[in-house]
């Protein structure tokens, strides 16, 4: 009981430290959950996409180094470039392969992937970039007397807000129960005359624009380097994992879930050596429970 | 012109060959039944019809144009309305949802429309008390009605109906049989798949007989009806 009382202070603030990396895996994982739900294809590119919405933010910040209204430019820009990347994969690449076998849809994410990996060092370079956060968000703030990083809290603010939005689309707009649709029987909406393939490149899109906007929040917490996508994409594979294939709501858990278990290792020290082993460490457990995941749906 | 001319239909799962030169006309107006045991091939006729198992030869003509290899959506939107045997209502929405996901027109549109929420719901009124329910909720039997109300949401000219009367209990049945003669009623055009005679007759104005993939007799229901031997042979169990 002293130790709890003790740690309060700092286990409060590791708390909403973990909550605001789970708003951002969510972002991430989110769009990858979606577009699984909906094309059944496994979008081994969404890191890349997340990439290149963080080198996009930079490029936008760097403009005006500190600057508030760049900064606020930047959050609405490298999303809108990312969800357009996302339309020229779909359009050029992924409509091909909806009906083809997974193995062949794997092989061709991975492929852009690493396409838009090399495209992103040859653009930025391959050393270490950073972000100047803008000037109004440098400060921290005391909590409980722990200094926390405005930033985050930004980012805390954020969070419910995306998510209401991302409630409004999906429940309250014909655009978001054709989605919900087509995650239950694709084949069927097809059937009652809905234009699926517009549906599946829309969504992809929606995910591509997802994860551009996860990159451009990350872009001032994490220096930039051409390796970010893969550390990435594995972590939102295990999200999407733990929290059931193609369920929204699983995957908002899960990222939550992750974040906060990796934010609270760090406080123990024996856990804190294995804090990158612990989602792996929670995914094996969840699959052997319920391998559908938490909130999955059996085939 | 008839409404629908299907010639000589070849349709494969993979290697398997499933309908071998399955051939049949519809008329508009009619209602015509497929007959046949399960495995005849009666609905993957109906799935080839709907673009959900494509044929590999043979052609299928529709309002006098062909439409063998197009992408479902493009077919239902040209006025076939598919009413699935394993019903496929979306679970995960609402009543009201799955049948405003296969409404196509935007409201306010459909001056010379058939078929809307109202007119579904008259036809259907056990799905009202239901509308905002999760329509994973219903019963066999209302999910039957559910997923035929969401394909006439469709307007269509042309409806396929994959078995309606399964797994029903026999006062559903008999309520479903009234609600499908009064679409007849109403001029629409209708293929029926079923293995239950009795609940085709008095429904149904010609017969097609389906085995192992071949059509095998064709006739008007009254011939049919009175032709012992033939149910013998294709239908009994």
């Amino acid at each position: 009981m002293d130790w709890l009382a003790e740690n309060t202070p700092r286990i409060v603030v590791q708390l909403l430290s973990g909550l605001s990396v789970g708003v951002l895996l969510f972002l991430v994982s989110s769009g990858l959950s979606l577009i699984f739900g909906v094309s059944r294809v496994v979008n081994f590119a969404h890191g890349a996409l997340y990439m290149v919405g963080a080198y996009l933010a930079y490029t936008i910040m760097r403009l005006a180094p500190g600057s508030g209204p760049y900064f606020w430019l930047a959050l609405l820009g490298a999303p809108l470039g990312v969800a357009l990347l996302g339309l020229l994969v779909e359009v050029l690449f992924l409509r091909r392969i909806y009906q083809a076998e997974h193995i062949y849809q794997l092989l061709l994410t991975i492929a852009i992937a690493f396409i838009i990996g090399d495209t992103v060092r040859t653009i930025w370079g391959a050393e270490n970039r950073s972000v100047t956060r803008p000037d109004f968000l440098t400060a921290t703030i005391p909590i409980l007397g722990q200094a926390f990083p405005s930033y985050n809290l930004v980012i805390l603010g954020l969070g419910p807000v995306v998510l209401g939005a991302l409630w409004w689309v999906f429940y309250r707009t014909r655009w978001g129960m054709l989605v919900r649709a087509a995650t239950w029987d694709r084949d069927m909406l097809g059937a009652l005359g809905v234009n699926t393939p517009l549906v599946y490149s829309t969504v992809f899109v929606f995910g591509a624009w997802l994860a551009g906007l996860g990159g451009a929040l990350v872009a001032p917490i994490q220096g930039l380097s051409p390796g970010m996508d893969a550390s990435v994409i594995i972590l939102a594979f295990v999200a999407v994992v733990i929290g059931g294939l193609g369920s929204f709501f699983g995957t908002l858990v899960s990222a939550v879930v992750i974040g906060e278990v990796q934010a609270l290792a760090v406080l123990n020290p024996f856990l804190r050596q294995y804090d990158l082993v612990l989602p792996f460490a929670l995914m094996a457990l969840v699959l052997i429970v319920k391998p559908v995941g938490l909130f999955g749906r059996p085939e | 012109m008839a409404l629908l001319e299907v010639e000589r239909l070849n349709t494969f799962y993979g290697q398997s060959h499933i309908l071998f030169d399955v051939s049949l006309v519809v008329d508009k107006g009619e209602v015509v039944c497929l007959l046949g045991r399960n495995g005849a091939g009666k609905s993957t006729t109906l799935k080839s019809i709907i673009g959900l198992v494509p044929p590999r030869w043979g052609s299928i003509r529709f309002k006098g144009q062909e439409i063998a290899g197009l992408p479902p959506y493009r077919i239902a939107r040209m006025g076939i309305g598919y009413v699935p045997e394993e019903r496929r209502i979306f679970a995960n929405l609402s009543v009201r949802e799955n049948l405003e996901v296969a409404c196509r027109l935007t409201p306010g549109e459909g001056n010379g429309r058939r078929w809307d929420m109202e007119r579904v719901l008259a036809l259907f009124p056990r799905l009202r008390p239901f509308l905002e329910r999760r329509a994973g909720t219903l019963s066999g039997g209302e999910q039957q009605m559910l997923t035929i109300a969401r394909t006439l949401m469709t307007n269509p000219d042309l409806l396929l109906l994959d078995e309606p009367s399964e797994g029903l209990a026999p006062v559903v049945v008999q309520a479903l049989k009234e609600q499908l003669l009064r679409l007849k009623e109403t001029g629409l055009t209708i293929i029926l798949a079923e293995q239950n005679v009795r609940f085709v007759s008095g429904l149904g104005d010609r017969v097609y007989i389906l085995e192992k993939g071949h059509i095998r007799y064709q006739a008007p229901m009254e011939r049919f009806l009175a032709d012992e031997a033939v149910r013998m042979a294709y239908l009994a169990v």
